[in-house]
């Protein structure tokens, strides 16, 4: 089964011809026909008729994209009903390299609606469900790319992380989820949910595959004004070190209360085996980690309240009138925001809204861009010391489906160990390191220095190569 | 801080979203107990420290003024919900 | 009771650049609708805003030009308000640190000068265009507009006459156009300008309440509608009415003011620093160089104009008005004749012909040297000046060079000796009087012969010549 490979082994296989694109396309077919009906990992379903380059590089693999990555005359709808039918006349940065290198676009996978949660229930379109378990979540927001990959409905993926929306499902669905250096990674055609945060990222089988898949994404863009102009490394080549004299952080703040005991063992026993391998480890201090999930939520919901506003069914999507009234412009936008967005989406842009209105501006944004450059900070003084910080990716295994919908603040939670690494701008990984003992993937999540991300490959891949956990796959109960 | 209901209506005026009675209700408590939590901010001192709005030091990025190509109107247009001609149509804006 | 007038202006002007503030498109004026649009100014989801280099350094010149403090550090705002005109429901502008403070404006009154100071200069991209049709449910959208950088000048309330206003804005709108950043042309809408105007009793330090006027389409229009105010407050004032305060547009065909009426909203932007935009920082070298590419501005040139040409400041004003005319004159002075002499030619017949054919000085078809051939024409006695009046008018109209000007105007003059001779015998025979007081002794009655000679001639003989032959055959008679 071809679909159960990874990117790089397709490619091996092209090379020498014993396979064809055509091959890798129907297993994953039939994968899809399979599996999806009961995980639901797509918004909109592969639909692939690209002719393919056979002497590029991916000589066609093809790969789902989160479904807030703009793709040229191919549903882009962020899994919201504003934007209904929502066809971009344009590629994202991202998806042009993809292509220029042979990838083919393999459907939009479901997330939660514009990336507003980490459950991947907001969508939509319904929820995506956890191939491990179908009743619980896959995570999110970039749940669906996750469960995709997790369930081999696809080879690889892309996401997008704002607050740990590639990490999170990652870990959730025991596959590798990187979140780059922020400006590493162009955004120009990433429906942008808050501008300062979000980056593009791979979502795979291994860690190879995600070094494979940031060599093509990466790199300088002059669409994006926060691209940043530094070559971006053959991160390839940073698997084949080892980690021996490679010192890592442990920081106190992310081994408390709330953590699952499970989770907590199988770090443990991360950090044991990266010692055996040769990295030298010490507790460290990140002393205004506490305060990351409060900050996040007024910067990230100030920057989508307005990014968001331009969902007004103008130009594209949904458009809502009433009956005739004295204004009815205000109220086509009203009608049309108040029927396109789901409650999460409402709620932030409420809360964002709020945040930045007259009179609290500097009570909360400025205050919170303020304790952002001491959560920086903090990530500063350690890698002045240390080359990887590491932490659990979430606090827990993925939880069930509902379980924490209808309470905000503790859902907001489950992102308390990825946020940070948004806010600091700095990369993070997350991959599979062990079991709970309801059979569920723990996620191990490793940081570094800003454009700093051949440490965290260099640590991870040492990881994953000395362990079988990626080997791991789950019995998909259809 | 204490949202009301009427505070959660002049925001989503401002914002230009419609919401329900129950929605109003709901997100007036939710966002209560949402801005308790990040109430701990104020626990911080922050007197002498900078704001940061861009975590990278990026400055000064600029373009050429050069013409790229614009769309094709059939292309600007083919998304919208209404339009006459070369026009987005919308429903009658009072000044 | 005695008011006096208190008047503040916000100026908005297009930057004359090729492309758009921040994004590729074209700015040209007058095309089909929405086919000068992009991903970009179209606000459409996942596209990024990248600065116009170009609008850049034309706001910082104006800035440096106003006299504004040199500012280190800039950067970019949003501003949210929803309207159909605004793509993203936002407007890229500048908040807290825009491109220029403090700075003033010279003008000239009867018989002083006066400073204005200038409060800030930013820059900010255009709306789009709405069109309502009277009778209709519905409105139209251009984004053509959208995102043609817009520089917003606004002048302290230090105004205190609808003169007063018209002069700050003859100047402004001068200084721009000679440093080459904006047509500033009121009708194609590339120059906007809207009034704060409020009286207060004569002494009194307060502010009285203001309303804000609209939609004046030229600077006779601004007067007008400040003159129109300030009677309409005076009026209520007068009554001991209050002023309420309002936007009120201006009706050129009525000449009177009205309200708005619409239920203004209290406004609540939002501003926040755009994440997609990083922020400037200017080096020396930076301010140095525009500090360099700043042309004589209207001021010095008047001064020089007074100083070295020997111009009257009222001469001067006139030559000054006009950027192109200012060059053709100093052409012409380059080439050795007398300011004055050309100030004439140009306040009279080429202003003329300027009002009267609405054409611009870089559209008429007139070389330098042309206008001194023709001139020393004249000096050399070869031309009569109502001659060469004629002549000029032939150059302007047919673009023809002075020679041909005066071939074609029949004014050719005759040298010929032989036809000359003719014209000296029968004016000798004609008038014996005057010959005999020649040759008694009367020199001037030459004089008389020769003006005799170029009436025969109708003008066209050169007179040098005639001269000399009169003076010949009379020798010989004697």
């Amino acid at each position: 089964m071809l679909n159960t490979k990874t990117a790089h082994e397709l490619i091996d296989l092209l090379n020498k011809g014993q396979i064809t694109q055509n091959e890798i396309l129907s297993d994953l077919k039939s994968q899809i026909k399979k599996t999806e009906p009961k995980i639901k990992a797509y918004a909109h379903a592969p639909n692939n008729s690209e002719p393919v380059n056979k002497d590029s590089f991916l000589k066609g693999i093809p790969i789902a994209i989160k479904d807030n990555i703009c793709t040229k005359e191919a549903l882009t709808t962020c899994s919201s009903h504003i934007l209904d039918g929502f066809i971009p006349p344009y590629d994202a940065t991202v998806i042009e390299r993809l292509k220029e290198k042979g990838a083919v676009i393999f459907g939009k996978t479901n997330m939660d609606e514009f990336a507003f949660g980490s459950s991947c229930e907001t969508s939509f379109y319904g929820p995506t469900r956890n191939p491990w378990d179908l009743k619980r979540v896959p995570g999110g927001s970039s749940g669906g790319s996750a469960a995709a990959v997790a369930a081999d409905e696809a080879i690889w993926a892309l996401g997008s992380d704002t607050g740990g929306s590639i990490r999170q499902p990652a870990a959730l669905c025991g596959i590798v989820g990187l979140k780059p250096t922020y400006g590493r990674v162009s955004r120009y055609g990433l429906i942008a949910f808050a501008s300062s945060l979000d980056q593009i990222g791979p979502i795979t089988k291994d860690v190879y595959d995600a070094a494979l898949l940031l060599n093509i994404i990466a790199g300088h863009d002059e669409r994006d004004s926060t691209s940043v102009d530094i070559k971006a490394d053959d991160y390839l080549s940073c698997l084949k070190k080892d980690v021996k004299g490679l010192k890592i952080a442990l920081p106190k703040e992310y081994f408390i209360k709330g953590l699952d005991k499970d989770v907590e063992a199988a770090i443990k026993e991360a950090k044991n085996k990266l010692e055996k391998l040769g990295a030298t480890f010490k507790e460290v201090s990140l002393p205004h980690t506490k305060y990351a999930v409060a900050v996040y939520y007024i910067l990230a919901t100030a920057e989508a309240s307005s990014n968001l506003a331009r969902f007004d069914g103008v130009q594209y999507g949904l458009r809502c009138t009433g009956a005739k009234d004295a204004n009815p412009m205000i109220t086509m936008y009203k009608q049309t925001r108040g029927k396109g967005f789901g409650s999460e989406a409402k709620r932030r842009i409420i809360l964002g809204t709020y945040v930045l209105s007259s009179g609290y501006y500097d009570a909360y944004y400025l205050r919170a861009l303020k304790v952002r450059s001491l959560i920086k900070k903090d990530f500063d003084d350690v890698f002045k010391e240390f080359d990887c910080v590491l932490t659990p990716t979430s606090p827990t295994a993925a939880f069930k489906i509902g379980e924490r919908l209808d309470d905000p603040l503790s859902m907001y939670l489950s992102d308390i160990y990825t946020i940070s690494a948004n806010l600091a701008g700095i990369p993070a990984i997350s991959l599979p390191c062990g079991l709970t003992k309801d059979k569920l993937p723990i996620g191990l999540q490793i940081l570094s220095g800003p454009f700093k991300e051949e440490n965290l490959f260099r640590a991870a891949y040492a990881f994953e190569q000395n362990t079988d956990w990626h080997k791991i796959k789950p019995d998909i109960k259809v | 801080m204490n949202i009301t209901k009427d505070t959660v209506k002049y925001v989503a005026n401002l914002a230009r979203l419609e919401l329900a009675e129950e929605e109003l209700e709901k997100f007036s408590l939710q966002l209560n107990d949402i801005l308790r939590y990040i109430e701990q901010l104020k626990e911080v001192d922050i007197s002498k420290i900078p704001p940061t709005a861009h975590v990278l030091p990026i400055k000064n990025v600029t373009r050429k003024d050069k013409l790229r190509p614009s769309l094709k109107a059939e292309e600007v247009l083919k998304n919208s919900p209404q339009k006459q001609g070369k026009f987005f149509k919308v429903p009658k804006v009072i000044e | 009771m005695e008011f006096e007038t208190v008047i503040g202006l916000e100026v908005h002007v297009h930057l004359k650049t090729e492309t758009k503030a921040f994004c590729g498109c074209s700015t040209e004026f007058g095309n089909e609708p929405n086919t000068q649009t992009c991903p970009v100014c179209l606000g459409f989801p996942g596209s990024l805003p990248v600065l116009n280099e170009k609008a850049l350094e034309y706001s910082v010149k104006v800035a440096l030009a106003l006299n504004c403090k040199a500012q280190e550090f800039i950067k970019f705002d949003r501003k949210n308000y929803f309207y159909p005109d605004l793509p993203k429901n936002y407007q890229i502008s500048q908040y807290d640190m825009p491109i220029g403070l403090d700075g003033f404006i010279e003008i000239d009154l009867e018989n002083a000068k006066k400073k204005i100071r200038i409060k800030r200069v930013h820059l900010e991209e255009d709306a789009g265009k709405l069109i309502h049709k009277e009778d209709s449910d519905y409105s139209l959208v251009d984004y053509n507009r959208c995102g043609i950088p817009l520089l917003e000048i606004v002048s302290e309330p230090d105004i205190n006459s609808p003169l007063e206003a018209f002069e700050y804005l003859k100047n402004l709108k001068l200084i721009i156009q000679y440093l080459g950043v904006s047509d500033c042309d009121m009708e194609e809408g590339s120059l906007r300008c809207d009034a704060n105007i409020s009286l207060r009793p004569k002494g009194e330090e307060a502010l009285g309440t203001k309303t804000e006027l609209k939609n004046m389409n030229s600077f006779k229009g601004v007067r007008l509608a400040l003159d129109y105010e300030i009677k309409r407050q005076q009026g209520l004032l007068g009554k001991g009415h209050k002023i309420t305060q309002e936007t009120r547009l201006w009706d050129e065909d009525k000449q009177l003011t009205s309200s708005m009426r619409s239920k203004e909203e209290a406004h609540d932007y939002r501003y926040f620093p755009d994440p997609d935009l990083v922020p400037f920082t200017f080096s020396k070298e930076f301010i140095e160089r525009l500090k360099k590419e700043i042309p004589e501005l209207p001021k010095d040139r008047e001064e020089r104009y007074t100083g070295n040409f020997n111009l009257s400041p009222k001469e001067a004003e006139v030559i000054i008005q006009d950027k192109d005319l200012c060059v053709f004159f100093e052409k012409c002075v380059g080439l050795g004749i007398e300011p004055k002499k050309i100030y004439n030619w140009i306040s009279g017949p080429l202003l003329a012909y300027i009002n009267e054919t609405g054409k611009q000085v870089k559209e008429i078809k007139l070389e330098p040297q042309e206008l001194v051939e023709l001139i020393k024409n004249v000096d050399d006695g070869k031309l009569s000046n109502l001659a060469a009046k004629g002549v000029f008018s032939v150059m302007l109209y047919e673009g023809t060079t002075a020679g041909e000007a005066i071939k074609k105007s029949g004014l050719t003059q005759i040298s010929d000796e032989k036809e000359l001779e003719e014209i000296v015998k029968k004016v000798i025979k004609e008038n014996p009087n005057s010959v005999n007081d020649f040759l008694s002794g009367k020199e001037n009655a030459i004089m008389f012969l020769v003006g005799q000679a170029m009436k025969l001639s109708k003008g066209k003989a050169n007179p040098k010549v005639v001269k000399d032959i009169i003076l010949r055959r009379l020798k010989n008679v004697s």
